[in-house]
Order: C-alpha cells, then structure tokens, then sequence
C-alpha cells in the first residue's frame, strides 16, 4: 500500500513523453512475480537464523540438544531459567546485565562529552598542530582494540584504587574500551559537525555569545542526532565487550558480564547449556540494543551515507 | 574567521597573528579532555607496549615490587617469525595470507551482493519495498557476539539448523542418508594452495559473514542509486542502451565513489573481525581459521605472554597500516580513471 502512495508522486512529477515510455515499458505481471520471488527469497534467509533462536527459545522441553527444526509447544520457561541463574555460577542475569551497562553508560558518557568538544575543535578551529593530532587519532582508529590489550592490563594492573585493583574492576575495563572508543567518536561526530552549516555559529557570535556558549547552544543542540548514535554506538561498545572485560575480569564472578556468560554457553561449557537456555539469553542480550538500533536507524544511515560520499 | 580578519586593524600582521594564537588557546580547551584520555589511556599505553615488545615481560613481572622484565632486543619479533609460540598450529605466514583472503573474499562478495540487492530494491515499479528494506535490515541490527554465537550451533553437526535444513530438503529429495556434515570442524581442508588454506569451516564462517554483511552495503548503494538523476536513464534508454550498458555507463559511475570508501571502511573490518573466527570456529580446525587479531588475543588471554603480544601488535600496526596505504593509493587511482 505505502509503496503505491510513494511512487505515484513520481509518475505523476514526470512529462508525459516520460510517463508513455514508462507506460510501454511498464512491468509486467511476470516480472514483478519473479523480482517478489527474489526478495521473499533473500527474506528467507535473512529471517531463518533469527527465527530459528527465537523458536528454540520458546522450546518447552528442558532438553540439552534439539531435535526438530521447530520445536513443538512453546513456553518462557527458558527465558525464566535464565534470568534466574543463566551460567553454572551463582549469578543471576540481572546482576550481569547491571555489570555490562555500567561498562557501557561510561564508555559511551566518556566517549561523547569529551570526543563531542574535540570533535568541535578539529571542525570549527584552526589550530597550530590541527593536522598531526587528527592523524594521530585517524592512526589509532585504524588500529583494532585487541591491539591495545597488552600494555593496558599491565598499566592498569598498577594502579590500585582503594585496595581494588583498577584492572580487575568494570572500571577498568570501561576505561580500556573507551581508548579505542573515543577516536571513533571524535572521528564521527567531527564528520556530522562538517556539514552543519557555519552562519548559525556566526550569527550568534556578532550577538556576542562565547565559543563555549556557541558550542553549548547552537552546536550540540544541532548535532543531537549524531550525539544520539555516537552515545548509542558506545552503549553497544560495552554491552556486548568481550575481549577486555574476558581477559581483565577473570576470577571475579560478581563482575561477569553479558559477553563472559555467552563465551561460557558456547565454549568449553557448553554441554551444561541446554540450547533453548542459550537461545533465550541470545534474545535477552541482543533485544534491547535491536530496538534501539531500528529507532535510530535512520540517523545511523544519513551519517554513514554522509561519510561515504565525504570519502 | 576570514571575516574578522579583514576588519581594520592597527596592525593586520600582528593582529592576526594575536587572534591565531587566541584561537588556538581556544582550540587546546576544548581538545584538553581529550588530550589528556588519550595521552594517558592511548598513547601512553602504544608507547609502553614498543618498550614491551623488546623486553621478556611476563606474568611475573606482574606482581607488585616485581623485577623489571630484561631487554632481550628482537627476540619477540624473531619468535613470531620463527613459528616458536607454544600457540598450538602457529604459523604467522598461514594466519597473515588467510586473514587477508578472508577480508578480500568477504569484501567483494558483501559489495557485489549488496549493489545487486540494492539494484532489485529499487526498480520502480517493484512492491512491497518498504517491507523487505526493513527486513533487510535486521542483521546489522544484531549484536555480532550474539550473531556468531547463534551461527555456531546452526552449523553444530548433529543438531544443528543448517545440517537438519539439508536434510528436511536435498535429502529427502533424493532420499539420502542424513547429512552430519562437521562444517566448524572438518579437518581435510578444501583448499590448499601455498600457504592458502582454506577448511570447511572457512565456507561456514564465510556464510555467516555474508549474512552479517551484505545488508548495509546495499544501504549504502542504495543511497547511491537514488542519487542518480532520472532523466539520464531516460537519455541512455533513447539512445538505444540496453540494461547492461545502461548499469555499466550511468549506474557504476555513480556506485563508485560512494562504494569504494565504504568497501574499503569493510575490508579494515572484516579483516579485525573478532567475533566469528573467535565463537564460530574457534579458529579451528588447527588453527586454520585464527586470524591476526585472535592470535593477539589468545596470547594475552591464554598465554600471558604480555611481551610477544607487545610485539605481535606492532606486526599488526605495520600490516594494517601497508593496507591503508595500497587502498588509498587503490582509490586514488581508481577516481583519477574516473575523471
């Protein structure tokens, strides 16, 4: 229905010469059965993986192992063994949840207030040293965060704060992240600010307002969407951290996080895991950053768009 | 900024020269926070880990009041080279040419896919667009951890969607004996050319990848093709082209540079992608499917070995950046030809 609204505009916007060409080319019935055939066919393999997860999730039997493409019956008694006690230890879920948001909220804070006023400078400023700096961050944006993972679980490892050491604390961990979180974020929201255009900052300059006031006021307010996506690309970041949170926080059960209980339902574990459990924790884990991600969809595209054409 | 500057001044040069230096004072203001995070938790750290690269840091040096770890020269970089890592099936050569047929593979099968979907998708006259587009959408909306979790078990051998799949469909077809086809772990590789070798797990991963992959390519050709001003279609179709010289002379034109970044942007991310080789495979069979990144991994996480991980990050710097300089120089030349 909405596609029909969508695409009358057009034919009718078109010369009529234009509108007989279409009209002789027109498509035929044959070939708008064969084009839905191939994307209800591509449909069908995007859906079939996450089908399937969800299907095994609501499987009712308790067993290890399926035994049918679709299980029959369906039931949340997975969903709730999981929320009670989803790895051998005696952690509930809500507890790693708790432990991968507080990784996120700081690496994605951390990452868009500070990465935001950088972003700013490198837009708006000129600077002696503009050139080496933005180098030197492209150069570690470049570089993957397991790169980094030596040096930091030593260097962290020193510092103890309050007889805890930094580098086994989700602290820690959110701090390592967000060193190869906040080039990007630098790197994104400098990208967004470029194309807001600069008569605004003007007209507000001759009114009198400061740089920060015009940052304060004008800048961020516009950049809200990138912000949003900046923030959001940061929650994810932490979310679903593995590589750090697995290598600084082992031997800490109470500080498991999300990504370290799905290693253990996949790893050398996984026979204690009965699948519809593993199925069920999948969906708990990817569920709520899913739905934020289709809210802010559009944003994420126009700023991805926005990058391809910059180059 | 250029307008200040032209207002009268008493002295142009030096005026300017006050204002430069205001601006920058200004400018560090707003850098500071960022400065000092990454001077202390980036810089810092890929200075140290040269220092490391050279020396026998270890768990021991861990400790508190632990002794310095003792300059040893290249030795870490010679035991990378050398093979000689207690890694099980280490081979920097296998690993370095698989990592980068892996990222090269994905790559052009997720842009060719992607531009061709996205080619479907916008054929005016197609229906329910809006539906697809958002269904198509999905796999980037999903974790990666949780996508090669799931992929995994869909290529378990006994119980796996995948097997169960073949066996529901081809098999009962053509009545053949259930497949247990052990895709992550089949050890005979089917390829092996060189130091190319390519396990069943390969084509499992590969599948997986494709899956995750191709939907925002096709985002972003998408936003290509409706770039595209209609009426040159119109020209070409007037002139006599056919669909084919119509793609290659109005459509690709356009494609390119919106493509070329972004293809590039995704081989730098398939070639660090982390979490398929690490879940799916496992890096197995024998470690045929590790890539660089996971090895980096494995030798803090599982050997401690925080020295040869210094060192093996400093091979990974040097590759990633050879590969930003061949795609840069690869996109230069592929616009100058445009032009």
């Amino acid at each position: 229905m909405t596609t029909q609204v969508a695409a009358a505009p057009a034919v009718v916007a078109r010369p009529s010469a234009a509108t007989q060409i279409r009209g002789q080319r027109g498509m035929p019935k044959r070939r708008q059965f064969v084009l839905q055939l191939i994307c209800l066919a591509i449909a069908a393999t995007v859906l079939f993986p996450i089908l399937w997860i969800v299907a095994m999730s609501l499987d009712p039997r308790d067993i290890s192992r399926p035994d049918s493409l679709i299980p029959p019956g369906a039931s949340l008694a997975a969903y709730a063994k999981v929320m009670a006690r989803p790895t051998l230890n005696d952690i509930s879920f809500l507890r790693l949840a708790l432990n991968s948001v507080a990784i996120a909220v700081v690496i994605s804070l951390a990452s868009v207030s500070i990465g935001a006023m950088a972003a700013y400078a490198f837009s708006r400023l000129q600077f002696r040293g503009r050139e080496i700096l933005m180098i030197g961050i492209l150069a570690v944006l470049m570089l993957p965060a397991v790169a980094t993972i030596a040096p930091l679980f030593v260097q962290l490892n020193k510092i103890q704060v309050g007889g805890v050491n930094l580098r086994a604390s989700l602290i820690g961990v959110a701090l390592a992240v967000t060193s190869s979180q906040l080039p990007f974020a630098i790197w994104n929201i400098k990208g967004y600010l470029d194309t807001i255009p600069r008569e605004l900052e003007e007209a507000a300059s001759i009114d009198g307002a400061g740089r920060f006031q015009i940052f304060l006021k004008v800048i961020l307010p516009l950049a809200t969407p990138v912000l949003a996506v900046t923030a959001f690309f940061g929650f994810i970041a932490g979310w679903t951290e593995f590589y750090f949170s697995s290598v600084f926080l082992t031997g800490n059960v109470d500080l498991t996080t999300l990504a370290m209980a799905l290693n253990g339902m996949v790893g050398q574990y996984a026979a204690s895991t009965p699948w519809s459990q593993f199925a069920a924790f999948s969906v708990l884990v990817a569920l709520p950053v899913s739905v934020v991600y289709l809210f802010l969809q559009r944003y994420i595209i126009s700023g991805l768009t926005v990058g391809g054409v910059k180059g | 900024m250029t307008a200040v500057a032209v207002a009268p001044g008493a002295a142009p040069s030096r005026g300017s020269w006050w204002r430069r230096t205001q601006n920058s004072r200004t400018a560090y203001l707003f850098l500071l926070p960022a400065l000092l995070v990454m001077a202390i938790i980036t810089f810092y750290p890929l200075v140290f880990q040269v220092w490391m690269s050279f020396t026998d840091y270890g768990l021991v040096n861990l400790r508190v009041g632990a002794p310095a770890p003792n300059y040893i020269g290249l030795q870490n970089y010679g035991r990378i080279l050398d093979n000689n890592i207690v890694i099980p099936n280490f081979d920097f050569v296998r690993i370095l040419v698989f990592n980068l047929f892996w990222a090269l593979s994905n790559v052009v099968i997720h842009v060719v896919l992607g531009v061709m979907i996205a080619l479907v998708l916008n054929v005016n006259a197609l229906r329910f667009k809006r539906f697809y587009r958002a269904i198509y959408i999905l796999p980037v909306v999903i974790p990666p951890i949780i996508v090669a979790t799931v992929w995994r078990n869909l290529f378990d051998p006994t119980h796996g969607a995948i097997n169960q799949l073949i066996n529901g469909t081809i098999g009962v077809l053509f009545k053949l004996p259930p497949v247990t086809l052990d895709w992550l772990n089949q050890p005979n590789p089917i390829v092996a050319f060189g130091p190319l070798i390519l396990p069943l797990a390969y084509f499992a991963l590969l599948t997986a990848n494709v899956w995750l992959g191709w939907p925002l390519n096709s985002v972003v050709a998408t936003g290509a093709l409706q770039s595209i001003p209609q009426d040159l279609y119109e020209a070409a179709a007037m002139d006599g082209a056919g669909w084919w010289q119509q793609f290659k002379t109005v459509t690709l034109p356009f494609l390119r540079p919106a493509m070329l970044p972004y293809a590039i942007y995704g081989f730098v991310i398939t070639f660090n992608l982390f979490y398929l080789s690490y879940f799916m495979s496992g890096g197995g069979p024998f470690g045929q499917t590790e890539l660089l990144v996971t090895t980096a991994y494995r030798l803090v996480a599982e050997q401690h070995l925080f020295a040869v991980a210094a060192a093996f990050a400093i091979f990974e710097f040097f590759i990633l950046l050879a590969i930003t300089l061949v795609t840069n120089k690869l996109a230069k030349a592929t616009a100058q030809f445009d032009a």
